[in-house]
């Protein structure tokens, strides 16, 4: 018994998300008009969460036979995916009372998906990561569903449901291929013995059908065709929960399997990388301007971001995931607001969501236009918000790759979402209009607005804070 | 294992697994696709076994027994998710649920 | 290696000739004079008052739901039944941890009344 206590305490962020899970359905399960409790059980519990994370981050090595990383990577994601869960659970308390769907288990899914992410970014073994993966889509498909008298909700559910479990089989074949190849599913043996088993076509199918399946899950053209339509169905806090922590957690078991030393030698799987890359970046931003509908532009801006990080991780050098990394932090923070704004304009029957909407919003509601325009300059990649440098390190680390096209390809795209960005802040400031903004926002809404919205001039002023942390994962 | 080979088991896999997702991309019956999704998951646990059998050691199995779980835990959500979808929409036909379109 | 498949080959081919044969005998050589009371669903039983393509009602889907779940939940008690001897104590533990978590789910549905028939 005494290994398994030092193991536990090892695992402390996901365990102390899981005990908080269960002690929300346990008072979901108790207490009548539990609403209230939960949601104060949740964002304090999510603290200390976020605390004991944070602690964790110098531990190393793994424990459970294999199976679960310790500490650096996972504890860096753990933090991030707390953060996220906190903020969504904070601004979805309003938004889920005006849309009359308020109840408790919204935040239980919320923290058992968390829970799900924390584990993706801690496996070691690729059977941890389709746990981890299956346990946060699932959770996050019946939040995108959360509206269940909305037809429009029932479709992303029913529309996210469908692909992810479309895609969910790609990833399962492609682990039983590997599985098949290397006789262990153990990520590290894998790419140890990456010269060996490079001789198999197994090993190459299965590394496809892997990459298929979180393309899909990080939203890569051209397997994006779920994200518009569930994230403009889904709950307004939720989309932003999925463009942000689902797709960083992603991304963090994308990183794990395909970021190694060992395949930059492997061109296949960059060039292939590359070219999902581009050809997100120009489809979500190309896509994105023709947008009427401020929520479905940001799901095809969301496109474009994937597009941006996997450009680093074609690059598959160190700084190409230094600066994944870097983005994904940065992109919690902007996207997160900029959803949390338009959840809070928002009006029941998806009302106050169109651009010429937000005409006028700089005079009416002078203090979110100017949140509105922080998260709009910083996801267009202008300095000296957040946004830019999580750009700049990707570029860079694919120009040292030599992949120079996928740069300029890169560099004209966010020339193309300047436009639309602006496009909003010229709205809300330089138009006129009628329209009344009377719905009233709550002092901890807009906290949590100002918390992110200072977040990314924070890390856009003084981006070595983050860097520092991150360089130190590796 | 004895008498059939590895290769056997492998194809037979590949089969079911590309009829799962032929009826994934033609059906149109929401409940259809889903039993074609369980169709690839359960191709991929033939293979699993099998692999597993080949290299003489269990991780396969036990990679089948959670995605076992998991596609049962799926399969609650989805019908959750259809009946909800039926009861606003009346029909589980995937062409006719269209409100959101580029 | 194929030969090894031939008794099998010429059992189904038995199988399958024997129920050919054996229904269409009975249809070419049996007497056929149909009645109205003949060719209702049940001959000498109730009369079916409705269609049979009817819509179940939302509860067996509930119900349904809930034993796929916990239904397939066994599945993990197989492998640890099997090593339980090698596992001890520690197995056992780690059982009664599952199982309790598993109970809470009970217990939260239970609550909710998803078990509730009316």
């Amino acid at each position: 018994m005494d290994f398994l206590g030092s193991e536990l305490l090892a695992i402390a962020p996901v365990l102390s998300v899981t005990i908080l899970s269960l002690l929300v359905l346990v008072v979901e399960s108790l207490v009548t008009d539990s609403e209230k409790i939960s949601y104060w059980v949740s964002v304090f519990g999510l603290l200390i969460c976020g605390a004991i994370s944070i602690s964790t981050l110098d531990l190393t090595g793994n424990v459970f036979n294999h199976m679960v990383n310790v500490g650096g990577y996972g504890s860096l994601f753990a933090t991030l995916f707390t953060t996220a869960a906190l903020l969504t659970v904070v601004l979805s308390r309003d938004y889920l009372r005006k849309e009359h769907v308020s109840f408790g288990e919204f935040y239980l899914l919320i923290l058992f998906s968390t829970v799900g992410m924390m584990l993706m970014a801690a496996a070691a073994d690729l059977i941890i990561i389709f746990l981890g993966l299956e346990l946060m889509s699932i959770c996050l498909y019946v939040l995108a569903g959360f509206m269940r008298k909305r037809s429009i909700s029932n479709e992303a559910a029913l529309k996210y449901f469908l692909l992810g479990a479309f895609a969910t089989g790609f990833l399962l074949f492609g682990i039983a291929l590997l599985y098949g190849a290397a006789g262990t599913t153990n990520i590290s043996y894998i790419v140890e013995n990456y010269g060996k088993l490079a001789a198999s076509p197994l090993f190459w199918v299965g590394l496809g059908l892997l990459m298929v399946g979180f393309a899909f899950k990080v939203g890569g053209v051209p397997f994006h065709m779920w994200i518009p339509d569930v994230y403009q169905g889904s709950p307004t806090t939720v989309s932003g929960f999925m463009a942000t922590g689902a797709k960083a957690a992603a991304f963090s078991a994308f990183i794990l399997v395909f970021a190694h030393q060992e395949f930059e030698s492997g061109e296949k799987v960059h060039t292939a990388l590359a070219f999902i890359a581009a050809a997100s970046m120009i489809v979500g931003n190309i896509v994105a301007i023709s947008q009427s509908n401020v929520k479905r532009m940001l799901a095809y801006s969301s496109i474009a971001h994937a597009g941006y990080m996997l450009a680093g991780l074609a690059a598959g050098n160190q700084l190409g995931r230094t600066g994944i990394l870097f983005y994904l932090v940065t992109y919690t923070f902007m996207n997160i607001g900029a959803f949390g704004v338009l959840s809070v304009l928002e009006r029941e029957e998806e009302k106050n969501l169109t651009f010429d909407d937000y005409a006028g919003l700089g005079t009416k509601r002078p203090f979110l236009a100017a949140l509105m325009s922080i998260f709009m300059l910083s996801l267009a990649g202008i300095p000296p918000f957040a946004g830019f440098f999580g750009k700049y390190y990707v570029f860079v680390a694919a120009i040292n790759a030599h992949l120079t096209w996928l740069v300029i390809v890169g560099v004209l795209t966010s020339v193309i979402s300047v436009y639309y960005y602006l496009r909003l802040v010229m709205m809300m400031y330089f138009q006129e209009s009628e329209l009344q903004f009377t719905q009233p926002s709550s002092v901890s809404s807009l906290a949590v607005l100002t918390i992110a919205a200072l977040a990314v001039v924070e890390i856009g002023v003084f981006p070595s804070s983050i860097l520092s942390l991150i360089n130190n994962l590796y | 294992m004895s008498g059939i080979p590895l290769n056997y088991f492998v194809f037979l896999s590949a089969i079911l697994f590309t009829i799962g997702v032929v009826g994934v991309l033609t059906r149109r019956n929401a409940i259809i696709v889903f039993m074609c999704i369980e169709l690839m998951l359960n191709s991929v646990n033939l293979s699993l076994v099998a692999f597993s059998a080949f290299h003489g050691n269990t991780r396969g199995q036990i990679l089948v027994f959670f995605v076992m779980a998991v596609a049962a835990a799926e399969a609650a959500v989805g019908l959750a998710i259809i009946i909800a979808l039926f009861r606003n929409k009346q029909t589980v036909n995937i062409d006719e649920i269209n409100i959101m379109k580029w | 290696m194929l030969e090894t498949y031939i008794p099998i080959g010429i059992m189904i081919f038995f199988g399958v000739t024997f129920g050919v044969v054996m229904s269409k005998a009975s249809e070419w050589f049996g007497p056929k004079n149909p009645t109205e009371t003949k060719l209702s669903t049940y001959e000498s039983g109730m009369e079916p008052v409705r269609s049979a393509h009817e819509r179940v009602s939302v509860k067996y889907y509930m119900v349904a739901m809930l034993f796929i779940i916990f239904d397939i939940e066994v599945v993990f008690l197989y492998p640890w039944a099997v090593n339980f001897r090698q596992l001890g104590t520690f197995g056992l533990v780690e059982m009664v941890i599952f199982i309790a978590i598993l109970m809470l789910g009970y217990l939260y549905l239970w609550k909710k009344g998803a078990l509730r028939w009316d």
